[in-house]
């Protein structure tokens, strides 16, 4: 049986079109809200990214920063946002579930806790974000013996061998950084040339799910359709922003913008 | 966990980073690991290099000041009664502060790989401040992160840094100061690490900032050594050495010439800053039992909730108002080799007072808090028992802080 993550791409392969992965922060702006968004936004998105939000992100830029910071400061904790997955999970048209964070919320939870608690309340992959490979070997495996996807970030940067041994030890999806950014940059390189490397990767391994992040937005999205999947966070941790300071409904709007962005990959 | 002999601290970390096999590391986003594996390859390289270190030492020699004093503060010594109380004057240094030592080291880096700018974090302005210069020195641009808090509070080295044409890009997030400065500072090199080198400002950061660090730092020591050995004729049977640790950089620089010795011989002395008296918050993560976690790319022992968020800090000294610390004070304070403890603002102060009273000499807030465990201390013990305090900055950069909780009288005119 394929795993929930796998199937996802499979089904977009179906209709000929890359999945649609958005990422929002759990507990932005509040425990309930961001669990409503999580089921408006399931209508269209195939994976959903759920962001927990850390107060010294490294690699996140000004968007994120924004909504995380809101989480935290709404007290967000660790069990909410496990509670808020298995919520969502028992919702009628639930999708896969992947947790992205930084490592030091693992560490302090315990990773076999961690894990534990994955497991439970149906959160299906994760991206750490400042756990690059080699580092992660152990925890890695650690996700395979617990049926949890653990997703390898690549980049630019990322030399053609470490392409190499990344992929080897990724499981079904990974996950190409478009461009030397932190989340929310503009798009600063070519499509052209992020495809080129895109492409690069998928000779590795054909087999895996490589899906694009970083700088895609409705403005640039039409670009990638032939790619595996394609990641939004920072598009709509802005609207979320920007529905708040104009007393809108972000539900409402975050759900407008992905079924845009599902339309232009369609 | 053991500390081995005869190999420099900074190189007992194992493959991946780790010393004592879990402080340290690199905790990065993958973009950075090619910019940070650069970087180790040519430091690796020309911490052996006999042309470098020569260029180093020119440098340091010519343009930081090298050797800066070692004094002994007689009035001290007298009014306290009990050890000998001695200074070494670090603050005499190019720009007043130890952190020009790691600013010169990594400017030169930077040069020799044909980067163009240069970024760094700062907090009580001054690793900001060295960056300046030397990267004006070098002529590479220079872009520094600093707390808006900060920058309200140390106005002087902002000053600096802006004469010295480095841009300073005021951090707005979090606690608005150094924790979020690095952070933000981090941020833009991944961002921007094809053109850009970046200096982080203490031993924090990746593994090779660590490194880089105390390695630029030990400067210090070496000098000290050095003086001692003109002073004493040998290394004092009873020494103590006190330092103020935020990041951990001067006081790592100033004891790692002697690391090999017995701690009955040589003590180090780390003070960490206590915070106010009547608040719960600190900077204090060694003395107050803080628990392991990551911070800027590195394991450490930091304040965090249980969740694994890190906490606020509070100190009157905005260079020691960091919730983590070195991995190698982690690594120091397990294999006991060095002891932690704090000091609070009013105890910071008052040392201060007391230090200007007695000598001519102006420790910046940071030190004074060094100063303070010391003197209290130094009454227990012999008179053949010589402890010396880093004085590693000047106080000039906290004169508005200082004239608002002791008055006009305690701020010269310079
Ligand atoms: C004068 C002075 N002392 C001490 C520190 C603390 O840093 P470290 O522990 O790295 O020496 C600072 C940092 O800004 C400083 O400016």
């Amino acid at each position: 049986m394929l795993n929930p993550i796998s199937l996802a791409f499979k089904n977009a392969k179906k209709e000929k079109r890359p999945a649609l992965l958005t990422y929002t922060v759990a507990g932005d702006s509040s425990k309930k809200q961001s669990l409503e968004i999580l089921k408006a936004i399931s209508n269209y998105a195939d994976i959903l990214e759920v962001g927990v939000p850390h107060n010294t992100p490294v690699a996140d830029g000004g968007q994120i920063q924004t909504s995380a910071y809101r989480a935290i400061k709404n007290g967000i904790r660790m069990n909410d946002i496990f509670k808020i997955v298995s919520d969502f999970k028992k919702s009628k048209n639930s999708k896969p579930v992947i947790f992205m964070g930084y490592y030091n919320m693992i560490f302090q939870y315990g990773e076999n806790n961690f894990l534990k608690n994955c497991k439970k309340s149906g959160v299906n992959g994760l991206i750490v974000v400042d756990l690059p490979w080699p580092e992660n070997k152990i925890f890695l495996k650690k996700c395979k013996k617990n049926s949890i996807n653990f997703i390898q970030l690549l980049s630019p940067t990322t030399s053609g061998k470490r392409l190499k041994s990344i992929t080897k030890d990724s499981h079904d999806m990974i996950y190409y950084i478009s461009m030397l950014s932190t989340t929310g940059g503009k798009l600063k390189v070519s499509p052209k040339k992020i495809l080129y490397n895109y492409n690069k990767i998928k000779k590795i391994n054909p087999k895996k799910n490589c899906v694009i992040g970083f700088g895609i937005t409705e403005k640039n999205i039409s670009n990638f359709k032939n790619t595996d999947g394609l990641v939004v966070g920072s598009q709509i941790c802005k609207e979320i922003t920007r529905s708040l300071n104009n007393r809108q409904n972000p539900v409402i709007n975050v759900s407008k913008v992905v079924s845009k962005l599902r339309k232009k990959i369609s | 966990m053991k500390l081995k002999k005869g190999i420099p601290v900074i190189d007992q970390g194992d493959k991946l980073g780790f010393w004592g096999g879990k402080f340290g590391g690199n905790f990065v986003p993958e973009t950075l690991k090619k910019p940070i594996e650069d970087l180790e390859i040519q430091f690796n390289k020309l911490k052996n290099n006999k042309k470098f270190l020569k260029e180093r030492d020119k440098y340091f020699k010519n343009w930081i000041g090298t050797p800066t004093r070692f004094i002994k503060l007689n009035n001290l010594t007298k009014q306290v009664g009990g050890a000998q109380i001695w200074s070494k004057v670090v603050s005499d240094a190019n720009g007043g502060a130890h952190k020009i030592y790691n600013a010169t080291v990594h400017c030169l880096l930077a040069k020799r790989s044909g980067k163009k700018v240069i970024i760094g974090d700062t907090g009580a302005g001054y690793a900001g401040k060295m960056l300046s210069m030397a990267a004006k020195k070098f002529g590479l641009k220079c872009k520094i992160f600093m707390g808006a808090k900060d920058i309200k509070r140390q106005q002087p080295n902002v000053k600096a840094m802006k004469k010295n044409d480095a841009e300073v890009i005021p951090v707005y997030s979090g606690s608005q100061t150094l924790v979020d400065a690095v952070s933000e500072c981090m941020r833009y090199w991944v961002a921007n690490c094809d053109t850009t080198a970046m200096c982080v400002g203490s031993t924090v950061g990746p593994a090779i900032f660590v490194r880089i660090c105390g390695w630029s730092t030990s400067q210090i020591s070496r000098e000290l050594k050095v003086q001692l050995m003109n002073e004493f004729g040998d290394i004092p049977k009873k020494l103590k050495l006190y330092n103020c640790v935020g990041g951990g950089s001067s006081s790592f620089g100033f004891w790692n010439e002697f690391m090999d010795y017995d701690k009955k011989q040589v003590e180090f002395i780390g003070v960490e800053a206590g915070g106010p008296t009547k608040s719960k918050r600190h900077a204090a993560p060694l003395t107050y039992g803080s628990k392991i976690g990551i911070l800027h790319g590195a394991a450490q022992y930091v304040n965090q909730n249980s969740d694994g968020q890190i906490e606020e800090t509070e100190s009157i000294s905005a260079g020691l108002d960091y919730p983590g610390i070195s991995p190698l004070h982690c690594f120091l304070k397990d294999t006991k080799r060095a002891r932690y403890t704090a000091a609070s603002d009013e105890e910071a102060l008052k040392a201060y007072q007391i230090v200007t009273k007695y000598e001519n000499l102006r420790p910046s807030l940071e030190p004074s808090h060094a100063f303070s465990v010391a003197i209290k201390e130094a009454k227990k013990l012999s008179k053949d028992t010589i402890i010396i305090i880093n004085s590693c900055g000047d106080a000039y950069k906290d004169r508005g802080i200082l004239e608002k909780k002791l008055g006009k009288k305690y701020v010269k005119s310079n």
